[in-house]
Order: C-alpha cells, then structure tokens, then sequence
C-alpha cells in the first residue's frame, strides 16, 4: 500500500466569480467523494484562497536556525508561487497503486482545474506511524 | 560443434523480453532485473559452450532469477531508495493462467503516466533488449540524454507506484490504445530511420512486428491489433526491395515488386479485410489498407488512387494529422495531375507541425517536377536535402537535383 497526495488546483478567479448556488453545488459533491471513496481516505482539506496566505522565504546560504528566530526571515503577503490556478485542497489517500490512485482521482470534483496525483516517500509514511 | 555466441545472440533476439518480464517478477526492481538478465547471458556464453540447453529460455530465466534472490538476499539489511514494484500476487490455484509477465511489462512501459517518448524507450529497452545508444541513434538525441530519460521514467515508476500488471477489462481498451501508438512509433521510426547512415532499422522493424505479434496472440478480436499487425506485415514485405546493393533509397515507382513478401501481403491483406469491418474504426485498419491497395498493385502508375485518397480522407476525417495530409496530397498527385496535388500541398504551407518537415519540401518538388516547373523543383527539393537527416535519403534528393540539371 501506498500513500497519495491529491493537490486540487483551482483557478480562483473562477471560483470568486459563482453565486453561492453553484458553489454550494461543488460542496456537495465533494461530500458525495469523500462517501465514496471514505475507505480509501487519509484526509483532506480545503484551503482559503491565496490572499490570505504568507510566505516565509529563507534568504540563500543561511542556517535553518535563523528562519526559527525570525531574525532574518523575509516574510511576505501571498503564495509562494503566484500562479493562475492555485493550490485549493488537498486529499490523502491510501491504495495498492497509482492505477487505483488514478481512478480515486478521476471523481474528484473541480470544475476550474485540475488535480495532480504525488506519492508520498515511505519514510514518512512510518513517520505518521501508518 | 556448437556455436554458443550464436546461440545467445539468437537467444538474446528471442528470449530477452520474456526472461527480463520472467525476472522483473521476482526483483519487483526494473533496473536489478535488467542487470541480473544481462549477466546470465554472459554467463550462458560460458556455459553453452558444452552445448546449448534444450529451452534457452528456462535456462536464461533460472539464472536471472538465481542472481535476483542473490542479490535480495545481500540487500535485506541495506536501505531501498525506492519502494519495490507493486507486482500482484499469483494465485495459488493450479488451474488459473500463468501471470503474463511479458504484457504486464509492455503495459508497464507504456504506462500514460510517462512521457511518449520515455514509453517508447522503455520499450525498445526492456522488451526489445535494445541498448542505449541504439535507441538514442533512433530518436536523434545524444546517448547521456537518452540513458537519463531511461533512468528518470524507470525512477518514476518505482516511486509513484505505477504496477506491473495487464490493465483490467474497464481501464483496457483505452491503455491498449497506449500500447498500439508505441508500436506504431517504432515501426515508422524503423521503416526510415530518422538519422543515419542506414534508410532501414532492421532492430525496429523486428521488434515491431514481435510486439504486434504478441499482442495479436492477446487480444485476437481487437481491431486496432489487427490493423496495426497488418500494417507491419504490408510494410515489412517491402523492406528488402527499398534499399538497392549499395544502401541507396529504393522509391516505390522503381522497388521490385516481385520481389515483395507474397506472405506477409497475404496474412496482411486478410487481417485488414476482417479489421475495416469492425467497429468502432481503427485508424491503423485504414493505414494498412492503403499499404494493401500498394501491394495489389503492378505499379506505381496502375495504382488505383482515387482508392488511395479515399482511405486517407477516412482518415483526415477522424483522426486530422498534417503528415497524412500530406501523404493525401501525394496521392491526389498520382490521381488527379500534378497541379492538383500542388494544390492540396499549399493548403498545408502554413503548417507549423510541418515545419522543418523534409518530406513536404521533398513532395513539392516532385510535384512541380512533374508540372515542368524545374526552378522552383530544384528550390523546393534544396530545401529538402537540407531538412533531411538521414544520409540515404539526402542522396537520393542529391541524385534528384542533379537529374534536374
């Protein structure tokens, strides 16, 4: 068994851009997912838009220790990379192969993207204990 | 008296696919099993010099397998870089069908999960038995270029789990699609080489028409299979006539039609009549009835054209590609006049797919050689020899300049 990251891209423009009906709509089936693939699921989230995200960007050639204290972090209002279809959600799933990752994949419901499918590394499988 | 480097070359020729898929099982490692399979053929050069096993091939897969538990064995302690290959289990039941490992490692390799040109390397590596360098001289990219993009499709399917297995029944007809688009890329990349001394790539042709064999032996009631097997064979029958004694490009108006493979045409010339009934259409079903229309042919003028355009507009109308368009416009050439097929050319002069195209400059030449109009043949055709790679083929287009005085 393997573990899978799927990193729902969404065009945010799009989604600010539809009334509470349709958006309401998207929940659902996200709802009806999470039903009927729930075996395989690890979790998932749905984030805020990239307006309300902060990037801290560690200046080259300095220690880990400096980003900690905050001393030399440069921080910055919004995403790390601005792109047109940004990071929106996540799901983890759990299955046998990338075939099966796939296939769990195909129904996630985005209508302004798409997803990408990303293994995770054994190591840190065993680190969350799994 | 036996010849054991003889034996291993055939073996080599024969076995490979079936003694590395055979290994692959075991290793659930490509790269272990490729290198646990290489060194069994050295070490059957050694041991066949006694005399050569009855199955080579059972001999060849116990000694790769042999090494692969080996080497399981010392690396039980070290650490895995990357997880082992998700290979399903066999059922215990002795009457169920033994796993087919070849046609899980073909579906493996032409996972859509990589990219079309690592599916096809991998292809010709892993069952094909090709090396490196042979199928970086195919596809035109230099040797390091060609073992990272082995390395980095191999690394791919290790960590993002694609598995070893044949697709089931409702993921079939699509990734079988895959399947056919990679043996179809190495039966025209063999059919002219894109580069090179030689017009002909024997080791691509071969491995072509083993593929389509195989899955012909498969899927005995696919018709994109048949058509795709028929379209190798009507192909193949002509690859001992287009190339004269000395390397020299044969063209169809002067290849020794006698000389065609009278059975290859004839199991072609069958499957492409049962497979252009089936439905839906498969675009290689109507490829190889152009072929099979060539092969009934006496010559190049008593071709039937007008039949030949017909099956390409089949074509163009469901599946739209600028190189059958232009193979079209050849052949409304032969049909309707020369100025005809000038005409259809033009329409494709825009073409950014055709860009840099030799064949479309090589075309316009011949059509307005045969409308007389020799200046801007010569034009066309210098355009030609410069966008052409493969020496065989530049010669011919010289010889052709030089006719035009």
């Amino acid at each position: 068994m393997g573990q899978y990251l799927i990193l729902i891209y969404t065009d945010e423009a799009s989604w600010a851009a539809i009334g509470e009906e349709e958006a309401g709509a998207v929940t659902a089936a996200h709802e009806r997912f999470g039903q009927q693939h729930g075996a395989v699921l690890r979790g998932g989230g749905w984030l805020h838009p990239t307006a309300t995200a902060t990037t801290l960007r560690r200046p080259d050639g300095r220690e880990r220790d400096d980003l900690a204290s905050g001393e030399d972090a440069l921080v910055t209002d919004g995403p790390f990379v601005e792109t047109k279809e940004a990071l929106g959600g996540y799901y983890l799933i759990e299955v046998p192969d990338l075939d099966t990752a796939l296939r769990v994949a195909r129904d996630v419901p985005e209508p302004f993207g798409g997803v990408e499918v990303r293994p995770l590394r054994p190591s840190v499988q065993e680190y969350q204990g799994s | 008296m036996t010849d054991p480097a003889g034996a291993v070359a055939d073996a080599h020729r024969r076995e490979w696919a079936a003694v590395l898929a055979a290994t692959v099982r075991v290793t659930r490692d490509l790269d272990l099993a490729e290198e646990c399979v290489q060194e069994a053929y050295a070490q059957a050069l050694e041991a066949w010099r006694d005399g050569v096993p009855a199955r080579p091939g059972a001999w060849l897969t116990t000694a790769a397998r042999r090494r692969a538990l080996d080497a399981h064995r010392r690396a039980e302690v070290a650490q895995r870089a990357l997880p082992l290959l998700v290979v399903d289990e066999v059922a215990p039941e002795p009457w169920s069908a033994p796993p087919d490992d070849v046609l899980a490692l073909l579906f493996t390799c032409c996972h859509p999960a990589l990219t079309a040109e690592a599916r096809v390397a991998l292809t010709l590596r892993l069952l094909g038995g090709l090396s490196t360098p042979e199928i970086a001289r195919a596809f035109l990219v230099t040797e390091p270029t060609m073992a990272a993009r082995l390395t980095r499709a191999k690394k791919k399917i290790a960590a993002a789990g694609v598995p070893f297995r044949v697709p089931g029944p409702d993921e079939l007809p699509r990734r079988l699609g895959g399947v056919l688009a990679v043996v179809h890329l190495v039966l025209a990349t063999g059919h002219t080489a894109p580069t090179g001394a030689a017009l002909v790539r024997d080791d691509l042709l071969d491995r072509a028409h083993d593929l389509a064999r195989l899955l012909r032996s498969r899927f005995p009631d696919d018709a994109g299979v048949a058509g795709l097997l028929a379209l190798v064979l009507l192909t193949d029958a002509r690859r001992t006539t287009r190339v004269d004694a000395h390397g020299g490009l044969v063209l169809l108006a002067d290849q020794d039609r006698t000389r065609w493979d009278v059975r290859m045409i004839d199991e072609g010339r069958a499957l492409v009549r049962d497979a252009l009934t089936a439905r839906p259409l498969s675009r290689y079903a109507v490829l190889a009835a152009v072929a099979a229309v060539h092969a009934d042919a006496p010559s190049l003028e008593d071709t039937d054209w007008p039949e030949i355009v017909g099956l390409y507009d089949v074509v163009l109308a469901r599946w739209p590609s600028p190189v059958v368009a232009l193979n079209r416009a050849v052949a409304v050439g032969f049909a309707d006049g020369p100025d005809a097929g000038l005409a259809a050319l033009d329409v494709l002069a825009g073409e950014p797919r055709l860009a840099g195209y030799g064949y479309l400059a090589a075309a316009r030449g011949e059509l307005l050689r045969r409308a007389g109009r020799l200046r801007e043949a010569r034009e066309a055709i210098e355009e030609a020899v410069l966008l052409t790679a493969n020496d065989v083929e530049r010669e011919l287009l010289a010889g052709r300049l030089a006719a035009l005085g």
